[in-house]
């Protein structure tokens, strides 16, 4: 049995012991709102956040997990509470098909946090000073999520608007 | 049924009217609160919390030949391990578009990667395992891996969506006497469509009854290819699928672990849930041909074309006649007396092709357009005003009338916009530091056409109608756009209309695919609607055309009565159905639209980044303003990838699909996309169906490519015939 705390609620998991945590989520919790794309890094949709980080959940085993607090789509909000940055996403048609969606806002909810924190991106001017949130660091930080329908433009739009609520930033 | 058969223009419609003033806005999605909040259940997301078994595909590790032996002793040896489907009557890949049933592999390997067994096993993780236990051993034969070294024995092929050969006059001739002349051969990579969600699929018996829940763009010809390759009737069959994760053509036939998912779960007792893995995704589902292409234009020294024409070779699987119709812009695009537009296929023993996004247009035109742009530099013309004097006024070909072509008001439009007369004169013209700067431009062109497609729509007495169809929305928001019709012809405000799709007990739609599911599955809302009207009409014994319907209430001279209480509390059913006719034979019928960008090189490493494309295009009514511009952002950027990164890669010497996963196969990402700009031209066309719309999701693609690598000759003087134009080859053509 390992134990996940998901959503801020503990759940006891009878899992094989190579079970990803994407898999523990999606199958054994009935959180299908994580995605599996690729099932190697490669494409995002599985964003979640572990301690308030982003991460694959596909690159890590369930059993890894045991203390930590981990945070899917499903616990930022629901159809009828969204979240400001789930709302941004509706608003500014961020997606099409949906698929890779809660990846990309779970991700940007993550991202959010490493640009507040300070930490630097490609894209950024110099390694310590000030950041400004660009379209282009926007871009830049996004880029492990794919989004095949390709709402790119809008995915920048709908996260630089709600990095501009009060409740995200 | 009401049936609505497209021989005649339409004339003005309750659509005109806009009394509701809803058809066009800006909405957001019907189903976004589901898509944002990952509560919208795809395929492998069905019956959660049951007693399911998982299964795993294994492929062939040959490329062509025989499956001789099949050694499951091992893999049943793990614990948890329920069945090992194997055998004859396994699926190829996935079905054929709009075929009655897969092609099976009866033994055969046909192409490296083909599923040749399935496991089936209590949890995700024993399958996996016991896949790579399951041991095949083979029969090999020299196999056909390289379209190159199969062009001679390409042949004609009548199973394309376009006849193999179009001709007109004697272009052989034209092209010899033409004053200039332009011979060049292009190469295009196979692509694959890649869509996030891979194709997966629940299957579920009660008795002979089957429940499948799989990913398929077109929901009746999917489900009658469940039939087919389970061995029962299409009633039989519930197929469900409201939410798909993208499409781009890959899932218009179903996949192949859809047959395998329903006879294993017969097999074990239990429902089966299946996901191909990334890796088989590419392997063994379809993909987009490669292509060779000629492109030889005659034309005057003033640069009237006199000849034109468009030879292509394709490669396709054994038993599958589908070629890349990539010379289909070509027919129609530019004017000229003497014409030819051919397709040969060659078979190969690689994945078979099929239709990804924009088949034909997404790769011809590249090919059609670079060509363009190098005649124009010949001739001394500005690309633009080179296509003006070869703007045909009606259809080159066969001389019937264009439905709407607003081609011209696209160029002046995007290039006033752009600021196309700053354009850098030659290559090297402009740099930046390091950046070597260019302009590009380029037209696109998609063919239009409406597919039948049924519809019902039920009012109830509270005043809510609910739209059902089996067509489907696989992110291009159909959902949104079908409530937008009937809340503008029924007067309704939107928040009291329902949308059911993507299930095969309700009226066939068109599904999605070719840009026709707007359009077709709109016009059977429409027609419903229309006949809803007639009953409601009636029942206030007023003649139809002099009913206002706004806001809920219908509106007949000084009464104003809710629209659900007319039946006196009983809900009201009406059922529409839209067919194709004479408008489609005696009108040409497309979508147009033209493309600029401006490109950076980067003259020290070839790296080629779009700094910004605008695209203006005309496509008929739009339904909804958002969700229309974001198929055209997505168009754009399929164009950017075609255009620099996309490739397929085959090993020669194996037929392995070697790029197999999403960090090889490279599309764009969103740090290689800035400063996009889509500008929709109004227009409407009252041949193309009851809605006077025409298709958009494919023309936003077409014709994108060429404008990228157009401006990248512009920039640094490289012209790459060789796609995808990659750095190492940039700079290899570099001039400057």
């Amino acid at each position: 049995m390992t134990t996940l705390t998901v959503n801020g609620k503990r759940h006891e998991v009878d899992a094989d012991i190579r079970t990803s945590l994407l898999d523990a989520l999606r199958e054994h919790l009935a959180l299908t709102g994580t995605k599996k794309g690729c099932d190697h890094g490669q494409c995002g949709a599985c964003t979640v956040l572990v301690n308030g980080r982003r991460i694959n959940s596909c690159l890590t085993l369930a059993v890894m997990h045991e203390n930590d607090e981990i945070t899917t789509i499903e616990g930022l909000g629901q159809p009828e509470n969204l979240h400001p940055m789930q709302e941004s996403f509706l608003h500014e048609d961020g997606y099409q098909c949906g698929y890779c969606t809660p990846g990309q806002i779970v991700s940007a909810v993550g991202m959010l946090g490493e640009f507040k924190d300070g930490w630097a991106s490609h894209a950024s001017g110099d390694l310590e000073g000030k950041l400004d949130l660009s379209d282009a660091e926007i871009s830049e930080r996004m880029s492990g999520n794919i989004c095949r329908c390709s709402a790119y433009p809008n995915i920048v739009n709908a996260i630089r608007k709600a990095s501009e609520t009060k409740e995200t930033a | 049924m009401n049936t609505h058969v497209m021989d005649k223009p339409v004339g003005r419609t309750r659509l005109d009217d806009r009394t509701q003033d809803i058809i066009g806005k800006p909405l957001d999605r019907y189903e976004g609160a589901l898509k944002v909040t990952g509560t919208a259940p795809y395929s492998h997301e069905h019956l959660q919390g049951e007693d399911v078994a998982y299964g795993f595909l294994v492929l062939s590790s040959i490329g062509k030949g025989k499956v001789t032996s099949i050694d499951t002793s091992a893999a049943m040896e793990i614990e948890g391990v329920l069945s090992v489907v194997e055998g004859d009557n396994i699926p190829r890949a996935s079905a054929e578009p709009m075929s009655d049933g897969h092609k099976m592999a009866n033994g055969g390997v046909f192409h490296y990667g083909q599923p040749i067994a399935f496991v089936v096993a209590k949890t995700f993780e024993i399958a996996r395992q016991a896949a790579h236990l399951v041991k095949a051993a083979y029969e090999e034969e020299e196999g056909r891996f390289k379209l190159s070294d199969e062009k001679g024995r390409a042949r004609i092929s009548d199973g394309g969506v376009m006849e193999s050969d179009t001709k007109r006059g004697d272009f052989e001739k034209a092209f010899e006497k033409a004053e200039v002349q332009y011979d060049e051969t292009f190469t295009t990579p196979s692509q694959s469509a890649s869509a996030m969600e891979p194709h997966a699929t629940v299957a579920k018996w009660d008795g002979d009854q089957l429940t499948i829940w799989s990913s398929g763009q077109l929901v009746s010809s999917n489900t009658t290819q469940i039939a087919t390759g389970v061995g029962i009737e299409e009633s039989q069959i519930h197929f469900i699928c409201p939410y798909i994760g993208g499409g781009f053509g890959s899932k218009l036939g179903i996949g192949p672990e859809a047959v395998l998912a329903a006879l294993a779960a017969k097999k074990v007792g239990k429902p089966v849930k299946v996901a191909l893995t990334r890796q088989q995704v590419y392997q063994a589902t379809s993909r987009r041909s490669e292509a060779i292409q000629r492109i030889r234009i005659g034309c005057t020294k003033e640069g009237r074309i006199t000849a034109i024409a468009h030879e292509n070779w394709l490669a396709n699987s054994e038993g599958n006649d589908f070629f890349e119709p990539a010379g289909v812009s070509t027919v129609f695009l530019y004017a000229g007396e003497d014409r030819l537009v051919t397709h040969r296929v060659a078979q190969t023993d690689v994945l078979m092709t099929s239709a990804v996004r924009a088949p034909g247009e997404a790769v011809g035109l590249l090919a059609l357009e670079n060509a363009m742009d190098e005649l124009a530099e010949k001739l001394g013309l500005d690309p633009i005003e080179f296509r003006k004097i070869n703007e045909p006024d009606k259809n080159p070909q066969d001389d019937t009338p264009f439905s709407s072509r607003k081609l011209l008001e696209c160029y002046e439009e995007g290039a006033k916009r752009f600021g196309w007369t700053d354009r850098p004169e030659k290559p090297g013209a402009r740099r930046e530091g390091d950046w070597l700067i260019g302009y590009g431009m380029a037209a696109g062109s998609r063919k239009n056409m409406i597919v039948p497609s049924s519809a019902d729509v039920e009012l109830t007495a509270d005043g809510r109608l609910t739209i059902r169809s089996s067509m489907t929305d696989i992110g291009t928001g159909t959902y949104t756009i079908l409530s937008q019709i009937a809340a503008e012809v029924l007067g309704l405000p939107i928040d009291r209309v329902d949308v059911e799709l993507g299930d095969s007990r309700l009226p066939s739609g068109s599904g999605s695919g070719g840009s026709f599911g707007a359009n077709s599955a709109g016009s059977s809302v429409y027609v419903a609607c229309e006949d809803l009207i007639a009953q409601l009409a009636k029942r206030l014994d007023v003649d139809p055309e002099s009913l206002t319907l706004k806001d809920g209430f219908a509106i007949a001279g000084n009464r104003q009565v809710p629209i659900g209480e007319i039946a006196g509390g009983q809900t009201l059913l009406a059922s529409g159905s839209i067919k194709p006719g004479e408008t489609a034979e005696n009108t040409h019928q497309a979508s147009y639209g033209a493309h600029f960008c401006e490109v950076g090189v980067n003259a020290v490493t070839g790296e080629a980044r779009v700094r910004r494309l605008l695209t203006v295009a005309a496509a008929g009514r739009i339904f909804n303003e958002k969700t229309a511009k974001s198929q055209c952002y997505g168009g754009q950027i399929w164009g950017i990838g075609g255009a620099l990164m996309e490739d397929l890669v085959v090993d020669a010497r194996s037929g392995m699909i070697v790029n197999h996963n999403l960090a090889e196969y490279h599309v764009p990402v969103n740090a290689d996309i800035q400063n996009l700009e889509v500008v929709l031209l109004d227009e409407h066309d009252p041949y193309g169906s009851p809605l006077a719309g025409k298709g958009i999701g494919e023309l936003a693609l077409a014709g994108v490519g060429a404008a990228v690598t157009n401006a990248i000759y512009n920039a640094c003087g490289a012209r790459v015939r060789d796609y995808p134009m990659t750095l190492d080859k940039i700079i290899a053509g570099m001039t400057v």
